[in-house]
């Protein structure tokens, strides 16, 4: 029963710690603490409101574009802006690639790790590695040698070297590192194959939104990028061929490396099924066609039962702060609807440096929010569950050949690995979706549709003294909600409950658990030294802060050092 | 492999001569130095070791580690396995806990003056520090120990440089850019996010020159950062016709005309966007018709603000005027006047030359 220090979580994005305690090798209790809080919700308070999503684009540059597209959302639904169908198409472009590229690095960058024990792979015979990536798919560089041959060297020339670099001190031989060397070498190219994939796909994003990170051609009422397939300064026929190019680039690496990547990793580690789990789901719906329809259904799932979709009432979304460094003017107790939100900081946790944060009293900055004063998970699974309940046709196929594949059913889906399958899975699926979308777009053109924004209501003169709006996006990470209200042309007040505040708040009064919290319980901890269980399954939320775990005993004993190596 | 330089390295893994000098020969084009200079480049870094960098979030969004993840001149793999060591780094090193903070303490320790730091991200100093903790510490507290045995220090992103974000009005957690927290020179890579071809291009810049590239009055290196957007506009000849946009989506943002009228801050922002775009060349804001924000000035996001309205009193627009004159102008009304005439002062003095570049770097 030792006391451990996992300080600070790496390969997530932002400031996140986590305190656990360990008996019998299990977690039995968790909490989630958020570390950081910029305040940029009460910064946006009396701006214009159309400069809204260049400041909450800014919340985060890993999942950059998703809280443009909901600050936008939510100005369009305050003040009813109908964006054009080219403005919808763009979104959609530029949506489907960050969640294309998110999970890519997700999967090979920041959780892979988890499961891929890269020195190991300086064991692998490159023959039998190159008959095991040729037998799970025909991707060029899969029955090379020669190419697994330069991997390995590239590897132990980098080992040798002694400069380990970012790979230096990880767990490294752990035993839970449960694949053959051929498999990890597999995945060890692949993890550098994707760092030059996601380098060039990315460019759909460059050329519909300028840049990325940070794309920058949103606009409340549409786009900026012009189309006009008779200039030179606008998206023209070139521009639908790269487009075109890049397409079929993700499409093929998520088929062909991603997919059965994933699936051969899975097959080790199928006890990954059985923890990790939540109960309740929801997902807001996305991908909405020209008649309004989500390609991913909005729904919500209680207490794992797959046999009924509820729908989402925005209304019964609410944000407790009783355990967050913040104070409402009417009492911590009560929870607020976004609308009537409010952030005041107010930190009563140690001074910096501490050891510990007192758990009894506040101890995050992340908010609790709650649908209908229940916990909701968000994310990949969520809509995975929602559109798989609600007898979405491709979802169900490719959910089903996944379990199949692995040989278990449904209830599988509930835990860690669940997770991980799901967000392969709705990548495979919106890959399948992009050439469709280019195909609407340069259809328009031809159609001679060049509108790109409707300015209708660009002029803060023609909107009403007072309005409010809220912006859904169902994110890589999760439902994300933008809540804005606008009085005399200014921001009255903003707020955001987005993806990772869902799956990593704090307690609420009741003593419910946020899905980060309660999915860590149970899960085994096989050396307390080397705790990489905690990172499987807060990794596979795909968490969007930066991380500190620590690892109680029950006698809350001193803290032991964890010295690797 | 300490002793190896990273030439040796390269070639030891199958990079070829040919693929080396490409390489020098796209950093000397960022660093905006003569092509003269490629064997130079090439020969420190034949000599050069791999030098340790750590990399430090604070009050971020990683936005700045992303644009790195798409560098193209060197890309990330060919950067962090072949010029540097990155020793540490949150969002993409393999330890986790103890064993990440073994690394950081690793450096400090036994590369002490030799490292390079990097900031990613504000610090925020008001009520003690409580606004953004890494393991139990502060951000100013880790900035204060990590900064104090490093080589160089580098702020990349505008809310390591200057607060950034965070650090707009009200500025809720005192969040403030790094130079401000521990004094001395900083190199500021500033941009929200920024280019990583700046980055890249600074890092090849201390390893073949051993000195840090020529700082504007904002901490900015020159060579990203001398030149007004406004004066290397693609779109420069519409404004000085007098050809506006004046609807999003009208006949003139389909002909790629001047976006002055829509708010546009080129006018006002110093860097190279213009020139080397972003990943790999392909756009940059105004290209994609969208005005620029000015992200790489320092309190953009009360100064440049708000985005959509157009500049007061740029002068000549519809007529030809100098360039340098209305970078003044703006400048000076967005309260940077002092930096800008400095800036600009050293861009009309430099010219490709170089022995210049020979007598200056010697050392």
């Amino acid at each position: 029963m030792a006391k451990i220090v996992v300080d600070p979580l790496t390969r997530i994005e932002g400031h996140l710690r986590i305190e656990a305690q360990v008996e019998g090798g299990r977690i039995v209790d968790a909490w989630a603490s958020g570390t950081m809080w910029r305040g940029i919700e009460t910064i946006l308070k009396g701006r214009d409101p159309r400069d809204a999503w260049t400041f909450t684009s800014r919340f985060c540059g890993v999942c950059t574009t998703v809280h443009s597209i909901a600050s936008v959302r939510a100005v369009e639904n305050a003040l009813g802006i109908q964006i054009p169908d080219n403005a919808r198409l763009i979104r959609d472009l530029i949506m489907a690639f960050q969640t294309i590229h998110d999970h890519v690095i997700h999967f090979y960058h920041l959780h892979g790790l988890d499961w891929v024990d890269i020195v190991s792979a300086l064991k692998a015979d490159p023959v039998k590695t190159a008959a095991l990536a040729s037998s799970l798919s025909d991707w060029p560089n899969n029955n090379s040698v020669g190419h697994f041959k330069s991997i390995q060297k590239k590897l132990k020339d980098f080992v040798d070297g002694g400069q380990l670099g970012i790979f230096a001190n990880g767990y490294w031989g752990h035993k839970e590192y449960r694949l053959p060397p051929e498999a990890n070498l597999m995945a060890t190219a692949h993890y550098l194959e994707a760092l030059d994939w996601q380098r060039d796909i990315i460019r759909a994003h460059a050329l519909l939104g300028a840049k990325n990170p940070h794309p920058q051609t949103f606009l409340v009422g549409g786009m900026s990028i012009p189309v006009d397939p008779n200039s030179q300064n606008a998206l023209n026929a070139g521009s639908i061929a790269l487009l075109n190019e890049v397409s079929k680039k993700a499409l093929e690496f998520v088929s062909k490396v991603y997919i059965p990547d994933l699936l051969a990793v899975a097959s080790f580690y199928k006890d990954w099924a059985g923890y990790g789990g939540f109960n309740n789901f929801l997902a807001c719906g996305e991908h909405a066609d020209a008649d309004g329809k989500f390609f991913f259904p909005a729904g919500i799932i209680k207490n794992k039962d797959l046999s009924k979709v509820y729908p989402v009432d925005q209304a019964k979304i609410a944000e407790y702060i009783n355990n967050s460094w913040y104070s409402y003017s009417d009492g911590d107790a009560k929870s607020r609807h976004p609308w009537v939100g409010e952030t005041t900081p107010n930190y009563t946790g140690p001074k910096p440096p501490y050891e510990h944060l007192d758990t009894n009293k506040k101890y995050s900055w992340v908010k609790t929010p709650r649908y209908d004063d229940m916990a909701m998970e968000v994310g990949p699974l969520a809509r995975c569950l929602v559109a798989y309940a609600s007898g979405h046709k491709q979802v169900k196929e490719t959910v089903d050949m996944v379990l199949k594949k692995l040989g278990v059913g449904p209830a599988a889906l509930f835990s860690t690995l669940g997770r991980t399958a799901a967000r392969g899975i709705e990548t495979l699926l919106v890959a399948q979706k992009l050439e469709g979308w280019v195909g609407e777009l340069a259809a328009n053109m031809k159609k001679g549709d060049y509108r790109v924004a409707n300015t209708d209501k660009w002029d803060p003169s023609t909107w009403p003294k007072e309005a409010k709006g809220v912006g859904f996006h169902d994110a890589p990470r999760g439902a994300l909600a933008h809540y804005v209200v606008i009085k005399d042309g200014k921001i009255d007040n903003y707020q955001a409950v987005v993806p990772t505040t869902w799956n990593a708040g704090p307690r609420d009064p009741k003593g419910q658990r946020s899905p980060f919290e309660q999915a860590l319980i149970g899960t085994p901890v096989a050396d307390p030294m080397k705790p990489i269980e905690i990172q499987r399954t807060i990794h596979s939320f795909d968490p969007c802060m930066a991380c500190a775990i620590h690892i109680f005993d029950v006698d809350k004993k001193e803290l032991f050092k964890v010295e690797v190596q | 492999m300490d002793r190896e330089s990273i030439y040796s390295h390269l070639t030891r893994k199958g990079v070829s001569r040919r693929d080396f000098l490409k390489f020098c020969a796209g950093a000397a084009a960022t660093l905006g130095i003569c092509s003269s200079s490629v064997p130079r480049i090439a020969e420190a870094l034949e000599k050069a070791q791999r030098p340790s960098v750590v990399w430090l979030h604070f009050s971020e969004c990683t936005g700045d580690s992303e644009s790195v993840l798409r560098a193209t001149k060197p890309t990330l793999s060919q950067l962090i396995l072949d010029i540097i060591s990155l020793d540490y780094h949150e969002t993409i090193m393999a330890p986790s806990g103890f064993a990440a903070e073994k690394s950081l303490q690793d450096i400090i320790r036994n590369k002490k003056g030799k490292y390079i730091a990097v900031y990613e991200g504000a610090v925020p100093i008001k009520d003690g520090g409580v606004y953004c903790c890494v393991a139990g510490r502060s951000a100013e507290q880790i900035v204060k120990e990590v900064s104090a045995g490093a080589a160089v220090n580098i702020a990349v992103g505008n809310c390591a440089c200057f607060g950034g974000v965070a650090a707009a009005s009200p500025n809720p957690t005192g969040a403030a850019g790094i130079k401000d927290v521990i004094g001395g020179r900083v190199v500021n890579i500033a941009g929200c996010p920024m280019n990583s071809e700046n980055f890249t291009a600074t890092i090849v810049h201390y390893l073949t020159f051993g000195t840090l590239p020529d700082l504007d009055g904002n901490g900015r290196p020159r060579f990203a950062f001398g030149k007004l957007i406004h004066n290397n506009c693609e779109r420069r000849a519409h404004f000085d016709a007098g050809q506006f946009v004046r609807k999003w989506g009208d006949e003139g943002a389909r002909q790629g005309w001047c976006l002055y009228e829509m708010g546009c801050k080129g006018p006002m922002a110093y860097q190279n966007c213009p020139t080397i775009k972003w990943n790999g060349g392909t756009s940059w804001p105004v290209q994609a018709g969208h005005p620029c924000i000015a992200c790489a000035a320092p309190s953009n996001w009360d100064t440049a603000y708000p985005f959509y309205q157009r500049l007061p009193e740029v002068p000549g627009a519809g007529l030809t005027a100098t360039a340098d004159k209305i970078g003044l102008g703006v400048a000076a009304a967005a309260a940077a006047g002092v930096a800008a005439h400095a800036a600009i002062r050293y861009v009309n003095k430099k010219k490709c030359n170089p022995e210049k570049g020979e007598d200056k770097d010697n050392g």
